[in-house]
């Protein structure tokens, strides 16, 4: 799943919508994802070995001690889908066999290598040397490799991260982990890249790793502030951008974050709420939690439904996709391998159900949300796969209304604007009228709100 | 017996989605347990030797109404954990007193954990098996599970478990998947004595009977199917791959036969066979089981392919194996692992040239005239193939 996006101003309303406003950190991490794309376009040239991997349990650190170039399919498709390029390569992958029932980004990532590999920005991007497998938190991540490395024939490495089924990381899973990275990963990325590895290298790395955690964290966290001074979901798939991808681990992330952390204390020092694409928020009436990916295809005008309500979103679990550091992890320059394992255990997506419940209520609670939206993907079995007991249970929880809405990642087919307005506006109305009866009380007597769910489907 | 009478108390088991046979065999003796798993593979040795019946859930099948589990789906969601947890819900489940959730998929992992919330007075666990196949990695990785799972149930039933039971119970596996070996090699040997929607049932009864009590009906059915002579017809031989989860109806198998072909290999009940060969009885009994899984296994969607060149081999050796002249494919609806992978077995196929087709179905699809007739356009096909 995953992943972290490039505010693109003008790319995504059938309408030319006005240019985004943009502050310095917005500057930065455009420069940052379009760099690395750059970096990939000419590793050839400047003689890299290109590695691939994913979002959650991404080890960038790792391979960045190889010296590799790298590529985060999730982020191509999603760039993609921004740029409205997605769909079409999700028929191209269609038309090549693939099914209309898996994932979207597995689609418009083998789309995109159908039509000659030219990447998001415009510049080609060459076949991997390497696939860094990791196997974390979601089934299809191993049968995309598998189909990447069927076609092009790259070199692929498993890493195979357990689930969190019991709600905890036990150490038999932690050694298993470890294990893998010492005698698997580590000599396959050596051998690919040449390059020898060098444990202090990665303490090195990791160093500037936990500078951009703690920044990140401060920054997702300063939404308890009232108004919340950023959107934890619209906004903070561009935060997560760097961390979540090539940069984690480099002087350039600590830097973004940096300016980051500073334009967000001035936000709060200023009384200001977040910067949506056209400008300062209208001002916050909805604090929300969400819980789901985002839709890529029509971001901005998905966004728009909710600033011109006047809602913000304070937390939102996709924001953890790559990693969840909000509860106290950090990468440790001490144990560095072991700190790589824990977090690959650790992603939202390798969350049990009752863990990913907790978490929500949890956010419900600190950021003192009004309620629960789920933006179920159909792509994603990961994340969609029973979420409509997670809205029943959190409801049941905390007493605040839930709402279930549908959309799809980068398939612009399963964007249907109309439906998800009249069922946010519908939710928003809820959330009033509960505000009005006594915010999450339960009062005896009443029977709680019904969530605003999809009607049951005859399948 | 004769094989109809067998058949009809498959049928009988295999229909019964209130698990009667599971009911009577704890009503036998004050204590005893059962344990639900789910598709794709748990070492069921280990529930046996802890004196408990292995229960195998694969959904509710085309006859059961599904209401309750609908209201926690979205429509693009398969149908097998929506059915499960009808058969949950409507207490058709609580004979069972816990469940295993393999690594399957995503679905079926977070199944485990709404189970968890759901039947918070059921022993529920999601049972990890490991993607790196060496020993001293993946095995080890492997066994600990083993033994976490051995010390669960051991609780559960209020005695540790012994290596010695372990290795009774490995022994009871192993004749069992011996019959189901024999029941395969004469199935493929003469289809038409052995038809598929009749082993099915066989293989399903295998899902409520005790092991001991499952050899014996494979055996007496193998024993009465040799003796009968049925009419041979001129079908064409097929695997039927992709079906190892969420289960066809079986008027599906019956159409796909009655079309023209005969199945003479299949994946719908993988954990009957997924031990190639014999595991041995000697030895530390977790460690034998995972080098058994780790060396000696089927392939399947939900297990990596350490190379590229792994990928299909499985299936090219069914086919040679049982003879089969095409491959048909059928995947349950918005199954992941199925739809992901049958692009891949495609090519390979392509590559050797042999022919397939493929479709899609739910567990209760009840339109069966198009598959019926795009199974009878393959078989004619691969006729012609051949006769020309
Ligand atoms: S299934 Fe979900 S987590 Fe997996 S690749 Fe697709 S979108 Fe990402
Ligand atoms: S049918 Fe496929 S997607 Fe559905 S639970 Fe089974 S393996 Fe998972």
């Amino acid at each position: 799943m995953s992943t972290p996006i490039q505010i693109v101003p003008g790319t995504s309303t059938p309408k030319k919508p006005p240019p985004a406003q943009k502050e310095d950190s917005m500057l930065l991490q455009k420069e940052l994802i379009n760099g690395n794309y750059h970096e990939l376009a000419t590793a050839r040239e400047m003689n890299r070995k290109v590695s691939a991997t994913f979002v959650p349990g991404n080890l960038n650190e790792l391979l960045m001690c190889f010296d590799f170039a790298r590529s985060l399919p999730e982020t191509n498709a999603l760039q993609n889908g921004m740029r409205k390029k997605s769909g079409k390569m999700i028929m191209d992958a269609e038309r090549d066999g693939h099914s209309e029932d898996v994932c979207t980004y597995v689609k418009a990532d083998l789309g995109m290598m159908l039509q000659g590999q030219v990447g998001p920005t415009g510049e080609a991007l060459p076949t991997p040397d390497v696939l860094l497998l990791s196997y974390t938190g979601c089934f299809t991540f191993m049968k995309w490799f598998e189909l990447i490395r069927q076609k092009y024939d790259c070199e692929t490495v498993m890493l195979h991260v357990p689930y969190q089924g019991d709600g905890r990381i036990s150490k038999n899973m932690r050694d298993y982990v470890l294990k893998q990275l010492k005698e698997k990963v580590i000599p396959t990325l050596e051998k690919v890249s040449g390059v020898k590895f060098d444990i202090d290298r990665l303490r090195q790395y990791m160093k500037e790793s936990v500078k951009a955690e703690e920044d990140l964290v401060w920054t997702l966290q300063s939404a308890k502030h009232k108004p919340s001074p950023i959107d934890g979901y619209f906004g903070a798939v561009y935060y997560i951008g760097p961390i979540f991808t090539a940069f984690r681990g480099t002087p350039e992330a600590t830097k973004f974050y940096s300016v980051l952390r500073k334009e967000i204390e001035q936000r709060i020092r200023e009384g200001k709420g977040p910067v949506t694409p056209e400008g300062e928020h209208p001002g916050e009436k909805y604090r929300l939690v969400v819980e789901g990916p985002p839709n890529w295809t029509s971001f901005r005008e998905f966004w728009k439904m909710f600033y011109d309500e006047g809602a913000v979103v304070v937390a939102s679990t996709y924001a953890k996709v790559g990693g969840v550091y909000d509860f106290g992890f950090r990468h440790d320059p001490d144990h560095p391998l072991e700190s790589l394992a824990e977090y690959c255990l650790g992603c939202y997506t390798n969350l049990n159900f009752p863990q990913r419940i907790d978490m929500i209520c949890k956010y419900l609670d600190e950021y003192q949300a009004d309620g629960l939206l789920i933006n179920s993907i159909k792509s994603c079995n990961s994340f969609s796969a029973g979420q409509l007991l997670i809205l029943r249970e959190v409801e049941r929880r905390t007493g605040k209304p839930a709402a279930f809405i549908e959309s799809d990642l980068v398939d612009p087919r399963y964007f249907s604007a109309a439906n998800i307005k009249n069922r946010l506006e519908s939710y928003f109305q809820m959330v009033k009228q509960k505000r009005a009866a006594g915010m999450g009380a339960k009062p005896a007597g009443h029977a709680p709100m019904p969530p605003i769910v999809p009607a049951p489907t005859a399948h | 017996m004769n094989t109809r009478e067998i058949i009809a108390r498959c049928e009988h088991l295999f229909e019964d989605l209130r698990f009667g046979a599971v009911k009577e065999w704890k009503a036998a003796k004050p204590g005893r347990k059962a344990i639900g798993y789910m598709p794709i593979y748990v070492p069921r040795e280990i529930i046996h030797a802890a004196g408990m019946l292995p229960v195998g859930i694969f959904g509710g099948g085309d006859q059961l109404e599904v209401i309750q589990g609908d209201a926690y789906y979205q429509s693009y969601i398969c149908r097998i954990p929506r059915s499960t947890l009808e058969l949950g819900l409507t207490g058709r489940l609580d004979c069972l007193d816990g469940m295993l959730f393999p690594s399957i998929c995503d679905v079926i992992r977070n199944l485990s954990g709404m189970w968890q919330i759901m039947f918070k007075d059921k022993y529920v666990k999601y049972f990890d098996v490991p993607q790196n196949y060496d020993d001293a990695i993946g095995g080890e990785f492997y066994v600990h599970e083993m033994q976490q799972l051995r010390e669960d149930l051991g609780k559960l039933a209020g005695k540790e478990i012994s290596d010695e039971q372990l290795r009774a119970s490995i022994a009871v596996y192993n004749e069992n998947r011996k019959a189901v070996r024999e029941l395969y090699a004469y199935r493929a040997q003469e289809p038409w004595q052995a038809p598929t929607s009749e082993l099915y049932l066989v293989l399903r009864a295998g899902c409520v009977l005790p092991p001991e009590e499952h050899t014996q009906v494979v055996r007496a059915y193998l024993a009465a199917a040799r003796t009968e002579e049925r009419p041979r017809r001129d079908n064409a031989r097929v695997v039927l791959s992709g079906s190892f989860c969420e289960q066809p109806p079986l008027s599906l198998i019956k159409s796909i036969e009655m079309s023209g072909c005969y199945v003479v290999d299949e994946d719908f009940q993988l954990i009957q066979s997924w031990l190639l060969d014999e595991v041995p009885v000697s030895g530390d009994p977790l460690e034998e089981l995972s080098k058994a899984f780790l060396h000696r296994s089927i392939s399947t969607s939900s297990k990596y392919d350490e190379r590229k060149e792994d990928k299909g081999k499985f299936l090219l050796k069914q086919i040679k194996d049982r003879g089969a002249e095409g491959v048909v494919f059928a995947a349950a609806s918005f199954c992941d692992p199925a739809l992901l992978e049958r692009p891949m077995l495609q090519g390979i196929l392509a590559q050797h040239k042999i022919p397939y087709t493929a479709f899609k179905y739910s567990e209760n699809t009840g339109q069966m005239a198009p598959i019926r007739e795009q199974a009878g356009t393959f078989a004619d096909s691969i006729k012609l193939w051949s006769a020309a």
